[in-house]
Formats: structure tokens, C-alpha cells, sequence
């Protein structure tokens, strides 16, 4: 509706008596859709409630506000509006498709899951809407240097990616153990142009990597923009990544009521910081009748302490400076996540998911790895797509939303989920091989090398997998 | 009523400036860290700044992040830093602040942990990631319990924001000398006495200056024109290397900065 001139009608509201949300954000997060008293939409920050903010060192706030200005100009200004939409369509290839996932579908209690489709996005995620948008900003702030953190690698090639396609310097901060597991990612930054730099302070995980940007930002600051890749950080972060990733809710609400002439009876997307979540989300979050669920890491068990379920067990506190959830010991030292998936391994939450959780607008449950896991296999074997981990949380989650949804329903394919595919999984294939047993104790995929014992043991298991998925599609058919 | 600005203004009765020594707390151990204090107060510093050891210091560099993670690891907890306080204030005449990031505050709760600093005999709080705009809470304890509230302005600030910090701050504004995080370097950036100048012309009575001070002739160079001088990694990388007797070494060595500058050159020479 706001990005996309070639959007499909999302609703069948006049846009004539619409109030614009650009001009709603400079209003102070006025009602942008009539009939919705207390819209949630297009909240401006620095507050959601008593989160967000800016918790940074003095250093940071000119750069702060530079940003803040420079965004608030570019939102209303047609040429930067029309500069995302050209990129989105003709480079990211947006719009993203949604997918329905009709064998998916049976395993979630026969409710109707569709898919929103941003792994087909170029860089394979739902982060280069961010990545896009930011560069382009930094350009118009005359920064000629980005910096990024990273995790798994997917935020930082698509820095890499959108730094190459602007002519901007790129450093990318990645945790030094992180680098040597995501070892292809890092070669990817590479070939793109980036300087990759492993972080070994601290804990030497995401986390780091952002504390270590940070020191880079306040010290370069002068030629450098710090790309945040989540809808977390110092005010006017959480506000302008979401905005960033507006286009995939909008997207995702106009196709399906093209497609079933509708809206969804519940959305769900899986929560890091919360950018592809928030995203989603706020398409849907003025819809009363459309539940909303973020599912979170929920690692080896939330009651095991190995996890990142940062809004189930979490409590206020400040981190990378913002105000919100927070996994902290007694001392308010930050406490290590854990979780199977790379990109959801963070101890923080973007502000506006505290706050949408604490006004109960959005239901926030953890995922555990195995359920995940399943949820990946599954989807592979019935719809043909390998998702990222991250986003297997999420279908995870459908999965279970289906099933309560449709709980004593006569006719379960009345009810319909849209699940946020956030990304595709080849980046996960090495995980998934060492989870599902496929690799040998050298690390080598079973049947690859020439070792009977190995080759033996791939059949075995190929066998196995197998025979689990037919078992299960036939006793749902 | 404030602490730290009764410190300075005593070495400036006494024809100096104020040096202001940084030491993580807990760091090498709880009881090193009162005495490496201890050692820094008796040899010439006027105010001791207490760090709380914490795991994203995003404002620090290398070697005060290896030293406050070396704290942790050794299992320093945040209700520590009360009984390093009144260790220290109990043996010294120096003003003691602690340098913390908020969350630990918010963590403890702002008000509780205002009292009981106050209660250790504390002067107040640095605070290298609470800017004034969300320091509402701390704003009402600081005055409760009569605590100093020190805010940082740094090269980028603008004037409307220096103005603002200036009214915010109780006991002198910490004065950063250049856009980066904390570590010794070779020379003192020379936007320090800018930050200095806008703080002064903002009505501020006292800043000082930290960030890469490290030795005798940065002391010097800033004593001309700030009312403090904050000196940080060049006293951990000390303690570090040479215990408690080479930081309280040290501490002397850098007050000589403050001598008539005939006697300069020889200190200069030695320190390098
Ligand atoms: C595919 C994918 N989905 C989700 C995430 C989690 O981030 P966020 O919560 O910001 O969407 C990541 C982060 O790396 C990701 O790569």
C-alpha cells in the first residue's frame, strides 16, 4: 500500500479517505486506518510503551539523530520511496510469492498454511528489504563505509550484497566461533567485496559482534553507518527496520485476500531481534480477528537454561540500546543464548515485540530445536522447500496453531495461517546433515566417500527417513 | 554537597588539577581491587572511579574488557562494588564514584542501588551509556540520596545537547577526548579542549577529560585547560602487569603532570 505501486489491493477500504501513513508517522503515530481507534500501526518510536528508547554512550546520539532525520525525510520523499520500490521489484524480486502448503497443510490439523514466500528474495532472506533500504540511506547521509554484525552470515551478505550493489566499504563483525562454522558465509562476504572480522571478546557470538560494531561505529562515525540487522538497538532502529519490512505484511494481506477473499484467522513468524516478525506482523496487527504468534528459540528446552526465549523467561532490561525483554542473571549481566539456529541465537528482542506482548496483541511461545527440526523435514518432504532453521520456528509453530485452531472443527480447512518463510535453508544444510545423522564421524555426508561402513549407513538412514515421512503422510490422507 | 566537586576543588586550593583513576572492581580480586585503589588515593589520586565489571561494555577497549571479564570469570557480583566502595572510603580521603553501565543499575533496581552506595559512603555514579534523556529515574534517587550524577559529552555533541548534560550533571562533566572507546594511546586528541571549552561555556564549573590519557605529559597538556584528569587503561594495564606497588607507582608518576613544567623534561624521560 505505501511501498508498492504495483501492490494488489490489500483491502477494500477507499484509499481516498486513508490517511497516509508517512504523514501519520510525523504526526506521532496517528491512527493511519480509519475506523481503528488506537491503531497499532506505524508506531514511531523511541517508545512502545516503556520500551525502546536510547541507551547509548553521547557519542552515538548526533549519529542517532542524523539517521532519525535522514529517515523521517526519505519516507516522505517520493524519489526515495519509488528508489526501494524499483530495487524491491527489479533486484530483491518483489513482490515475494505466497505459497499455499497444501501436503504441509494436513499436519496442521487440516487448517490451510500459506506461506509467505521471502526466501525467494535475492540473498535467499527476508533481510534484504533492510539491508536496501539502510544503504540507501547511508548513501544519502554521504557515508561512504557500512558496518554490519552478523550470526550465521545472512544479515552480513546481505550488507555485503547491498554495500556491492551501492559502491559503499563494507565490515562485517562476526563472532570468531561463528566464523569458522559458517565458514562458506564468510567466503561469501568476501567474494562480495567485505572485510569479515572475527570478534573474540566476550562470549564471542552475535552479541559481541554487536558490541565490537558498535566501538567501530563510535570511533568511524564520522564516514561510516552502522547497519543494524534486526528491529532492535537505539531508537530510530526498531521503527525504520519495520518500516523496511512493512512491504512483506502488506504484501502478505493483499495476496491472501486475492487468493481467498480474506483475511487469515492467524499469522505466525519465528523471533531474533523480530525484523521479519515485526514485518509480517504489522499488516495484520490493526485486524482484530487476526491472531498473532512469534515463536521463539526455544533451544534445548526453556527449562533447561540452554535456550533464547527472550520474551517467555526474559525480564526488562537495557541491551544495545533499547529497553526490552532481556536474558539477564540477577547481576544484569547478559546471559548466553542458545539455540540450534544461528539467527534467533540472540539474548535480546526488538522493543515493539515487549510491547505487543505485554499489551497481549501478540502471543510470544518458545520452539525447541527438535520441534524445529521436525518442522524443517517436514516441509522439505511435503512441499519441496528447505527452510532456513529460523524460520522452521515458525513453522513449527503453524503446526501447532493448526492444531488448536481446528480442535473440534467440522470442516478444518476453513481455518487459514500465513507462516513468514523468512529464508531458505541451504545455509542449514550442514546443521540439518549433522542433525539428522547423515554425516559420518569425520563430517563427511554419508555415502559421499568411498567407506562401506559409511556408504551402509547413509542407506540405513536415507531408508529410515523415508519410511518416517510416508508413515506419517499416510496416516493424515 | 558533592563529593567529587569538593575533590576537585581541593587540588585546585592546592595549586593543581584533579586526577581521577579508573580501576575495575573486583579485578584482579575483590580485595586487590580496594587495595590497588587505596594505593592510587595515597599516591596523589583525588577521585577513585570504581568500574562495575559488566558483559557488553561497549564503551570499553581492549584491555579494561579482558580485565572486567577476568572479574566476572573470578565471580564478581554486583553487590561487591558496595563493600569495595566503603573499603576504600574507609581508609582514604578520596571521593569514590562508580563507573557503571545501566543495566546492573536497573537490574538492582535504581532506587536500592542508589541507597546503598550512598550507604557505603559513595560519592556517585558515571554512567557511559545513560544519556540525560532517560535518566529520569536516576534523577530522582541521585537527589534523594544526594548522589553525583556524572554525564559524559564527547566531540560530537551538539551545543543544545552539551547545554543539556551540563544542567543534568552533579559534581564535574566527564569530558570525551575523542570519538572511540577506552585505551592508552600516544597523544591526547586535541578535540579534547574543544569538548572542555563548550562544556565551560555551557556553565559547567568543572570538567575533566578522559579517554587515551596515559602519561605524565598528557596529564600536563590537559591540567591547562580542563579541571580533572581521568586516566583508566594505563592503570589497569599496571595493575595488570606490576600489582598493587606499580599502579600506586604509577598514579605518582602521573601527578607529577601537575608540577611547574620545568620539571618536565626528566619526568617525561622517565615515564617512557
Ligand atoms: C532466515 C532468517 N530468519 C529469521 C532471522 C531472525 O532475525 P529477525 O528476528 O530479525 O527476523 C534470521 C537472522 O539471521 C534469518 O537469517
Amino acid at each position: 500500500m505505501e511501498l508498492m505501486a504495483d501492490m494488489p489491493a490489500a483491502s477494500s477500504q477507499d484509499p481516498a479517505d486513508m490517511v497516509d501513513p508517512a504523514t501519520a508517522f510525523l504526526q506521532g503515530g496517528a491512527p493511519a486506518d480509519p475506523g481503528v481507534e488506537h491503531s497499532l500501526r506505524h508506531a514511531p518510536g523511541p517508545y512502545f510503551g516503556s520500551y525502546g528508547g536510547r541507551w547509548m554512550p553521547e557519542s552515538l546520539i548526533a549519529a542517532l539523530d542524523e539517521l532519525e532525520e535522514t529517515f523521517e525525510k526519505a519516507k516522505v520523499d517520493p524519489e526515495f520511496l519509488a528508489e526501494i520500490a524499483d530495487l524491491n521489484k527489479n533486484y530483491s524480486g518483489r513482490p515475494s510469492l505466497l505459497t499455499e502448503a497444501k501436503r504441509f497443510s494436513e499436519h496442521a490439523g487440516g487448517a490451510r498454511v500459506f506461506l509467505k514466500r521471502e526466501d525467494l528474495n535475492h540473498t535467499g532472506s527476508h533481510k534484504i528489504n533492510n539491508v536496501l533500504g539502510q544503504a540507501l540511506l547511508a548513501k544519502r547521509m554521504g557515508k561512504t563505509r557500512i558496518i554490519a554484525e552478523t550470526g550465521a552470515g545472512q544479515h552480513g551478505v546481505a550488507s555485503a550484497t547491498a554495500a556491492a550493489l551501492l559502491g559503499l566499504e563494507c565490515v562485517v563483525y562476526m563472532g570468531a566461533e561463528d566464523c569458522r562454522r559458517q565458514a562458506l558465509n564468510v567466503a561469501r562476504m568476501q567474494l562480495l567485496g567485505a572485510t569479515v572480522v572475527p570478534v573474540t571478546n566476550g562470549s564471542q557470538t552475535l552479541k559481541d559482534a554487536i558490541n565490537d560494531a558498535l566501538r567501530d561505529w563510535v570511533a568511524n562515525v564520522e564516514n561510516t553507518h552502522y547497519l543494524l540487522g534486526t528491529a532492535a538497538g537505539a531508537h530510530p532502529f526498531p521503527a525504520m527496520v519495520r518500516f523496511f519490512h512493512e512491504v512483506i505484511g502488506e504484501e502478505a494481506r493483499g495476496q491472501i485476500i486475492d487468493q481467498i477473499g480474506r483475511l487469515p484467522d492467524a499469522v505466525c513468524a519465528c523471533i531474533g531481534g523480530g525484523s521479519n516478525a515485526i514485518g509480517l506482523f504489522h499488516g495484520f496487527l490493526d485486524d482484530a480477528s487476526v491472531k498473532i504468534y512469534g515463536f521463539e528459540a526455544g533451544g534445548d528446552g526453556v527449562d533447561t537454561g540452554r535456550h533464547a526465549a527472550t520474551i517467555t523467561l526474559g525480564r526488562p532490561g537495557v541491551l544495545h540500546g533499547a529497553r526490552s525483554y532481556l536474558m539477564q542473571d540477577d547481576d544484569g549481566q547478559t546471559i548466553e543464548s542458545h539455540s540450534i539456529s544461528a539467527g534467533l541465537d540472540y539474548p535480546g528482542v526488538g522493543p515493539e515485540h515487549a510491547y505487543l506482548n505485554d499489551i497481549g496483541r501478540v502471543s510470544y511461545e518458545p520452539i525447541t530445536d527438535a520441534e524445529a527440526m521436525d518442522a524443517f523435514k517436514l516441509l522439505c518432504r511435503t512441499e519441496g522447500i528447505i527452510p532456513a532453521i529460523e524460520s522452521s520456528h515458525a513453522l513449527a509453530g503453524a503446526l501447532k496453531v493448526g492444531r488448536r485452531l481446528t480442535e473440534g472443527e467440522s470442516t478444518p480447512s476453513d481455518k487459514v495461517i500465513i507462516v513468514n518463510l523468512s529464508g531458505r535453508g541451504d545455509k542449514d544444510v550442514e546443521t540439518a546433515a549433522d542433525w539428522f545423522g547423515m554425516l559420518d564421524e569425520d563430517g563427511n555426508v554419508n555415502g559421499t566417500m568411498l567407506s562401506t561402513r559409511s556408504a551402509k549407513g547413509a542407506a540405513r538412514n536415507a531408508g529410515a527417513e523415508d519410511a518416517d515421512i510416508n508413515a506419517e503422510d499416510a496416516s493424515n490422507e | 554537597m558533592s563529593k567529587s566537586a569538593a575533590a576537585i576543588d581541593r587540588a585546585k586550593a592546592a595549586g593543581r588539577k584533579a586526577l581521577i583513576a579508573y580501576l575495575p572492581a573486583g579485578y584482579p580480586d575483590k580485595q586487590a581491587s580496594i587495595d590497588a585503589a587505596i594505593a592510587v588515593a595515597r599516591n596523589g589520586a583525588d577521585i577513585i572511579e570504581i568500574g562495575i565489571p559488566y558483559s557488553d561494555p561497549v564503551m570499553d577497549g581492549s584491555v579494561i574488557q579482558a580485565a572486567t571479564t577476568q572479574a566476572l570469570a573470578n565471580g564478581f557480583h554486583v553487590s561487591d562494588v558496595f563493600d569495595i566502595v566503603a573499603a576504600i572510603t574507609a581508609e582514604t580521603d578520596a571521593a569514590v564514584m562508580v563507573m557503571t553501565y545501566w543495566n546492573p543499575v536497573m537490574r538492582v533496581g535504581v532506587d536500592e542501588f542508589s541507597r546503598r552506595l550512598a550507604e557505603a559512603g559513595g560519592a556517585g555514579l558515571i554512567t557511559p551509556d545513560l544519556i540525560p534523556d532517560e535518566a529520569a529515574e536516576w534523577f530522582a534517587a541521585s537527589d534523594k540520596y544526594g548522589l553525583d550524577r556524572v554525564f559524559l559529552v564527547a566531540p560530537s555533541s551538539t551545543p543544545e545537547r552539551v547545554a543539556m548534560t551540563v544542567e543534568a550533571t552533579r559534581g564535574f562533566v566527564y569530558a570525551v577526548s575523542i570519538m572511540g572507546v577506552t585505551g592508552a594511546r600516544t597523544s591526547v586528541s586535541s578535540a579534547a579542549e574543544a569538548v572542555v571549552a563548550a562544556a565551560h561555556n555551557a556553565g559547567a564549573e568543572r570538567a575533566c577529560v578522559g579517554l587515551g590519557v596515559s602519561r605524565p605529559e598528557h596529564v600536563r597538556e590537559i591540567a591547562a585547560y580542563a579541571d580533572g584528569v581521568i586516566v583508566g587503561t594505563a592503570l589497569v594495564a599496571a595493575l595488570r602487569d606490576g600489582g598493587v606497588p606499580a599502579v600506586g607507582a604509577l598514579a605518582k608518576e602521573l601527578s607529577t603532570g601537575f608540577d611547574a613544567p620545568t620539571a618536565a623534561g626528566s619526568t617525561t624521560e622517565a615515564a617512557q
